[in-house]
């Protein structure tokens, strides 16, 4: 029962996480406006980069001409863009503990108009070869907080190989989760970016989260090849020194290939692995207070994601995949996790499992495009003994369109529309398989 | 005697640059355009790459359309916002070639250029592109004019080999920016204020300036010595950059390469080679004709 709790409160705080953080996708019109240039030149889809956008990024948002330099810009221009979502949407869970339902469980459904959070994103050179990006980004009730902040030295002595980064950032994923291109609530975020298993502690472990620290980054001038390594500090990406001293290393290497008329395939691999704290010291049962932060994080121990990634395009058609294997340390196994200054209880072991993403796009035409995603998550190893080898496994499909009616070098607006699925077993409150599904219909516009 | 016949021949070829600009924007429509798409003339052949036009037109639409517009005639809807104005497909006139001034490019011109972009301009380097990409590209771009049904491009003016560094090459060099008053325009020390250099306007009346050697900026059309040497004998068609093919040899072309290069603000061959000669900036007043 105390399982099915922690479950059912982890569920609730992934689902406000998601709902808090999902929406900070990142399209710019305000580079558009700065080069003339249409957001499909950048965008497959916006917010979804092709390959020329991601090599404007890698350069640091620069064409790499003379005109990159803000100095070449009418002083009035203010590279500002905000983007929101109102929508309908409607939201379904069939098993949620209900105190008027006859058996404590009942479908619950919710529908009605909404509005995504709000984000404020700000780009481009300070000059050239000096880039920064400021995204102060609010939940949907208007909470603000700081998504990424960060400044770049670009193309240090010349070179396209040396390039550094220092602030709060999205870790090099080459499937960028902050311009995703589903919206609901269940694929606003990979979930292999996110995935534990039921009962794991480790939340510090998740790349899809922006994350502070400082990142090196290497191309080739074409961006055929691609290099990132990145330090970051274990606290997915919280500021204040809230878990203390742990360090975690992102490593990110790919190479594209020209296929003709199919376009640039791209193959890749990741790798993170980090330590974080498994408990953390007290004052009268409460956190430290110290005055510099809270520096009260104990008991380091390790965690590690790796896994493969491909983008591969065939003419109209795209797939996206990425696989991934995660490994906590057995401490991480409850919730909250085991204290490392105390002995592990008997029969547990380090969690570990397998994702799979594949996500598909017919682009009818640069205004029209197709999705489809499926995601996979299995548990390989339960961290504690007496759970079912196949708790927590979860399937995820979605399926949608963006048409954008409009496509200009000022603004983007898309319509969108999308179903999404998904079902955890054994994750109910009564130790059954979840079921939740979500349907959304919503004007997505940023200018 | 020299600058008035030279400035004839300027007069004489934008004057041929005009009448024919004309004429193509008088002729060209959209229903020719379609027609043209399914001749051989509107395909491409780089290396062992055959490029076909309809092969480019999403990748055209996507990047291109923006400024080039969709008849090709450089009237994108972000055209009135970007100088230089994009090239106007339509008129087949390119300031990077390999061949005589008013011919048309290679297919390899426009694919290099594709790749390479061109500086102090809009026009990104598109290398992300696949080769065939490129090829179809510059198959799609050649559809947009009537001159590659009828012409053929021009012969490609041959390069001799880059003679060894002197300094009396060098000293003759700046003789050659002198004689043929490469400072009216680029001015005495190369830094682009030449007495002609407010003045100048492109073939279709707008304003634009000349290179700047003293920035160091990437030239348009290539980086290498060649491509400098290139550019003497082709000149930049649809710009106030003549050929001079006619004027120079290729022995004096090769001279005034290496004197541009002692001109940039970077280390240089050319710089250290020149330097026990303590060369002033020409005198303008004394290159009178």
């Amino acid at each position: 029962m105390t399982s099915s709790r922690n479950t059912v409160l982890a569920a609730l705080l992934s689902a406000a996480f998601l709902l808090t953080f999902s929406s900070s996708a990142s399209a710019l019109p305000a580079f558009a406006r700065k080069y003339g240039l249409r957001c499909s030149a950048c965008h497959e889809a916006w917010p979804m980069l092709n390959y020329f956008g991601q090599k404007f990024k890698d350069n640091g948002y620069q064409l790499m001409n003379d005109r990159d330099s803000p100095i070449w810009q009418n002083p009035s221009y203010w590279p500002a863009t905000f983007r929101i979502t109102p929508q309908w949407h409607r939201e379904s869970t069939d098993k949620v503990s209900v105190d008027t339902a006859l058996t404590g469980l009942q479908q619950i459904t919710s529908h009605g108009f909404d509005l995504s959070g709000l984000d404020f994103h700000t780009g481009g050179t300070l000059e050239k070869n000096v880039s920064f990006y400021v995204l102060p980004s609010s939940d949907s009730s208007g909470n603000f907080h700081f998504e990424t902040v960060m400044a770049r030295l670009d193309n240090l002595f010349g070179s396209s190989w040396l390039n550094l980064k220092l602030g709060k950032f999205e870790l090099d994923n080459l499937i960028s989760e902050k311009r995703i291109l589903t919206l609901t609530n269940i694929s606003g975020v990979y979930q292999t970016y996110h995935f534990r298993p039921p009962n794991d502690s480790n939340f510090y472990g998740q790349i899809g989260d922006n994350q502070l620290g400082l990142e090196y980054m290497g191309h080739s001038a074409d961006d055929r090849t691609r290099i990132s390594a990145s330090l970051l500090s274990s606290n997915d990406g919280q500021v204040g020194l809230p878990s203390s001293n742990g360090y975690t290393g992102f490593f990110s290497a790919s190479q594209a290939f020209d296929t003709g008329r199919l376009g640039v395939q791209r193959v890749g691999f990741y790798a993170m692995a980090g330590e974080a704290p498994t408990y953390f010291l007290t004052t009268s049962g409460g956190p430290l207070a110290t005055p510099f932060g809270n520096a009260g994080g104990r008991g380091n121990r390790s965690f590690s994601r790796e896994g493969f990634v491909g983008l591969f395009y065939l003419g109209k058609l795209d797939f996206l995949a990425v696989t991934q294997h995660g490994s906590d340390s057995a401490y991480f196994a409850a919730t909250p996790s085991i204290p490392a200054n105390t002995p592990l209880p008997a029969g547990t072991q380090s969690p570990t499992w397998n994702g799979y993403m594949v996500e598909t796009h017919y682009v009818y035409n640069p205004q029209l495009i197709f999705i489809q995603r499926s995601e996979f998550e299995r548990v390989s190893q339960q961290g504690l003994p007496g759970v079912a080898s196949d708790t927590g496994n979860l399937n995820m499909f979605t399926f949608g369109y963006r048409w954008y009616p409009i496509m200009n070098p000022r603004a983007g607006f898309a319509f969108h529309n999308e179903y999404s699925w998904l079902r955890q077993r054994k994750t109910a409150p009564d130790g059954s398989d979840l079921t939740s599904s979500s349907l959304f219909l919503g004007f997505d516009f940023d200018f | 005697m020299r600058r008035k016949s030279f400035d004839c021949r300027r007069l004489a070829a934008a004057a041929a640059v005009g009448g024919m600009s004309l004429l193509g924007r008088a002729q060209v429509t959209e229903y020719q355009q379609h027609q043209w798409l399914n001749t051989p003339a509107a395909s491409s052949h780089i290396g062992n790459l055959t490029g076909r036009p309809k092969a480019a037109a999403m990748v055209y639409r996507r990047y291109c359309v923006v400024c080039h517009g969709e008849l090709g005639d450089g009237n994108g809807e972000s055209a009135q916002w970007v100088d230089p104005k994009p090239r106007d497909f339509t008129l087949a006139i390119f300031k990077c070639r390999s061949t005589p001034t008013g011919t048309l490019p290679t297919d390899e011109d426009i694919y290099d250029t594709i790749a390479r972009g061109l500086d102090r301009s809009n026009m990104p380097p598109w290398n992300t592109f696949t080769r065939q990409e490129r090829a179809d590209l510059v198959a799609w771009i050649k559809h947009f004019s009537p001159r590659w049904q009828t012409e053929k491009p021009g012969q490609r003016i041959e390069i001799p080999p880059e003679p060894e560094i002197t300094p009396e090459r060098i000293k003759a060099g700046q003789d050659v920016y002198a004689r043929v008053q490469c400072w009216k325009c680029h001015g005495a020390e190369g830094r682009a204020n030449g007495p002609s250099a407010s003045t100048l306007q492109d073939d279709l009346g707008r304003p634009i300036l000349p290179y700047n050697f003293a920035e160091g900026g990437r030239f348009k059309c290539g980086t290498t010595d060649r491509d400098l040497y290139r550019i003497f004998m082709t000149g930049m068609d649809g710009t106030p950059m003549p050929s001079f093919a006619d004027n120079i040899k290729p022995e004096e072309a090769w001279n005034l390469v290496f004197y541009l290069r002692t001109l940039q603000p970077f280390p240089s061959k050319q710089k250290e080679i020149a330097k026990p000669l303590g060369l002033k900036p020409i005198n303008p007043n004394a290159t009178g004709p």
